[in-house]
């Protein structure tokens, strides 16, 4: 069967992924589970996402709902996770980033647009093909202290994967792969039958990754793991993570405020603004040269952990807000912050790519960015 | 202040020291709350002082006590469970926890004022903007509700939020987390206080927005020669604004630096710990520094140094002495002024 080695084959980044939905449509369900087992090369995309959009309605009226308009949170998204990599995903609140892990993760039905896992549409994929799907695609979730359920003990809470997909872990065997699982995130195996109360916050967010890794996932999607967590655990919390990712060759989406953070754990990073990917490259591309003036000026808005250096440092502060995702700006939905904008950023929607400027150049400034002005600024390293 | 003053725009200017009292002074603050698992030490014997015009940031993680003293200061602590056993502090040289209710409520706002982290829980719901700013003048200096809306417009206009005549109606919910905390900060304003303190003021911001607030923070402060206390566990944010630096740990100062000798060479292993642990561009795919173990329940705060059981340099004497803050000193003997250190090792730490 072709669509069995989909997955290992050296698929192009910007492969035709039509083909594939052809394809697909045609063959058994059973078939969809066997692609999905087949393993994925280091290197090779694990996750394809094309032109994911979400709009939540705006509805008027109780009996008769009609729709008013749409908040556009994820307005046509695209990029790839490869395997054994860490993609970060930056941006201000507001800017769809947590709704992209929900799509991801299946939690919200898309608008439109495909999330390719291993060459399959999983937002078509429904019964066994969607739940071997989702034991591979797992999520840590933001906030300690309200993902984990008070009333269950810790050991029902890492198990309870094991419930739902019961290949899992044999019955009888449940105790010991989640007191395994407790060992490996750091925590005491005896404590077990303790409740989320009696953790700190470090602790908790151990129990939330012990639980995303209880059914051996190849993907999971980190939603700011670290903000709620104090300066001194937060390094604790990263280092267990690149260590579990090495160990168990995950692919993490990690999404975080944090750019510091970012940076240290991601290979590539993507910025996102209203919706729409700025900005996508990896960590060097992004953080030293960054092309996109969104881009610049979240980046030289950090301050910096050096007294020595606020005097001297550039920094673009942007005026007002992001606007309302129910009434994006027309053409480039920076513009309205934007100092560079002109006429054409008003009429005309950036494309993501690598600028036509730099498309010949080999520095780390071209890759992909969606300005038509985009232009090579190092914001972090500027005195 | 009884006198309505119309032309109250800018205040006097305030000069550094009023005969060698600091703008405020606390010494050998405790504060503890009495709870069902025992009594938790919150504060253990805080010493700090302001001078107007500085800023003074306090670091720490949650429950160092840093927001605790905070409210002492501001005399908005839950008393009951909360107990203030020993201590004073001492506002222009006169002890505030001496006073009466009604002397403090004078101070309060109007002398000292605070922003809070969290503008959306810190502000009324059910109220509007204008409403809640022009209470300060109603309340304080008896204006008419007409009056205190004007000045809430201009304060409105102070912190830069735009179209604010039009937006003086509205209730805090219809304005952004930025726009509200220019409210809160307009807020603590609003009386031209000698003292700011600012519990958290950007946490819950993102990044560029925490930069405006930040800018405008600094230049209003600047401008009214205020003292300002920056309560914050965001390293970044210290090194952009603070003149000189207290950091706490479960209930007390372990360091005091200027802003740019604590970065440059810290004199505590907590410090030093934290400092490490921000990722840099070098460590790339290295581990990062993590200082191990979880800060102590208050209840149970070790003995001896809180931090001996996450210390890399602890050794017996830290198991067993509560060390002091030590003046730090250069390796020749010449003291640093403004650097203390609440370590037995501090030299160690510092030269070594």
């Amino acid at each position: 069967m072709a669509d069995l080695n989909k997955g290992e084959e050296p698929v192009d980044r910007k492969s035709d992924v039509s083909a594939t939905e052809a394809a697909e449509a045609a063959e058994p369900a059973g078939a969809v589970e066997a692609a999905i087992e087949a393993p994925v090369e280091r290197g090779e995309p694990i996750l394809q996402v094309r032109n994911l959009v979400k709009h939540f309605p705006l509805t008027q009226g109780i009996l008769f709902k009609r729709q008013i308009g749409a908040v556009k949170a994820v307005d046509g998204i695209s990029f790839d996770l490869y395997q054994g990599e860490t993609l970060g995903i930056v941006g201000e609140s507001g800017c769809g980033k947590s709704t992209v892990a929900k799509l991801l993760m299946l939690l919200e039905t898309a608008t439109s647009g495909e999330v390719f896992y291993k060459g399959q549409d999983i937002t078509k994929l429904s019964g066994r093909a969607l739940r071997a799907v989702r034991r591979n695609i797992q999520m840590v979730f933001q906030d300690p202290y309200t993902s984990l359920n008070p009333r269950m003990t810790v050991g029902d809470i890492i198990g309870e994967p094991f419930d739902i997909h019961p290949e899992g872990a044999p019955k009888g065997d449940r105790r010991r792969k989640v007191q395994e699982l407790l060992d490996v995130v750091g925590l005491n195996p005896e404590y077990i039958n303790r409740y989320p109360h009696q953790f700190s916050g470090g602790q908790r967010q151990r129990i939330g990754i012990a639980r995303g890794l209880a059914l051996n996932p190849e993907i999971i999607i980190c939603d700011e793991p670290v903000s709620a967590l104090d300066v001194s655990v937060q390094a604790q919390v990263i280092n267990l993570m690149e260590k579990l990712q090495d160990e168990f060759n995950l692919s993490y989406l990690f999404i975080a405020h944090d750019l510091s953070i970012v940076r240290h754990i991601s290979d590539r990073v993507g910025v996102m603004y209203l919706g729409k990917m700025a900005e996508i490259g990896t960590d060097a591309e992004i953080y030293d040269h960054p092309t996109h003036p969104y881009t610049q000026a979240l980046l030289s808005a950090v301050p910096v952990p050096d007294p020595e250096a606020r005097e001297g440092r550039e920094r673009i502060i942007l005026t007002g807000d992001v606007p309302s995702p129910a009434n994006p700006p027309s053409g480039c939905r920076f513009r309205t912050r934007c100092w560079k904008a002109q006429d054409k950023c008003a009429t005309e929607v950036p494309v993501l790519a690598i600028p036509e400027r730099f498309k010949d150049s080999e520095t780390l400034a071209a890759h992909e960015s969606a300005c038509h002005f985009a232009e090579e600024k190092d914001v972090v390293h500027a005195a | 202040m009884t006198t309505i003053d119309k032309t109250a725009g800018l205040p006097e200017p305030r000069s550094g020291r009023d005969g060698g009292t600091p703008l405020l002074e606390v010494r050998d603050l405790h504060v503890e709350f009495h709870t069902r698992d025992g009594v938790a030490k919150a504060v253990n014997g805080v010493n700090y002082t302001v001078d107007a015009g500085e800023t003074l940031a306090v670091l720490g993680e949650s429950g160092s006590g840093k927001s605790v003293t905070a409210q002492a200061i501001m005399g908005i602590l839950d008393m009951p469970p909360g107990k203030i056993p020993q201590g004073e502090i001492l506002f222009r040289g006169e002890d505030m926890l001496a006073m009466s209710n009604e002397e403090r409520r004078k101070i309060r706002g109007q002398k000292i004022a605070m922003i809070f982290q969290d503008a959306l829980s810190a502000l009324n719901p059910v109220l509007s903007v204008g409403y809640q700013l022009g209470e300060m003048f109603r309340v304080h200096q008896g204006l008419s509700k007409k009056q205190a809306k004007a000045k809430a417009v201009e304060l409105m206009e102070r912190v830069r939020i735009p179209a604010a005549k039009e937006r003086v109606n509205d209730y805090p919910h219809q304005f952004s987390g930025g726009m509200r905390q220019r409210i809160m900060i307009a807020m603590a304003l609003a009386l031209d206080p000698d003292l700011i303190i600012a519990d958290e003021p950007t946490t819950a911001l993102d990044v560029t927005v925490q930069a405006q607030v930040m800018d405008l923070l600094a230049e209003l402060q600047q401008e009214f020669n205020m003292g300002l206390i920056l309560i914050t566990h965001d390293l970044g944010v210290v090194a952009d604004v603070a003149d000189k630096i207290a950091v706490m740990y479960a209930g007390r100062i372990v360091e005091t630096a200027p802003v740019h000798e604590l970065y440059k060479r810290p004199a505590h292993p907590y410090t030093r710990g934290l400092l490490d642990s921000i990722p840099r561009l070098d460590q790339k795919g290295q581990e990062l520094y993590a200082i191990k173990g979880l800060p102590p329940n208050l209840t149970r705060i070790p003995t001896g140094c809180a931090f001996n059981p996450r210390c890399p340099k602890a050794e017996d004497i830290c198991r067993t002495e509560t060390p002091v803050l030590h003046q730090v000193t250069e390796q020749g003997g010449g003291e640093i002024a403004g650097r203390g250190s609440a370590c037995h090792f501090w030299k160690e730490t510092i030269h070594g």
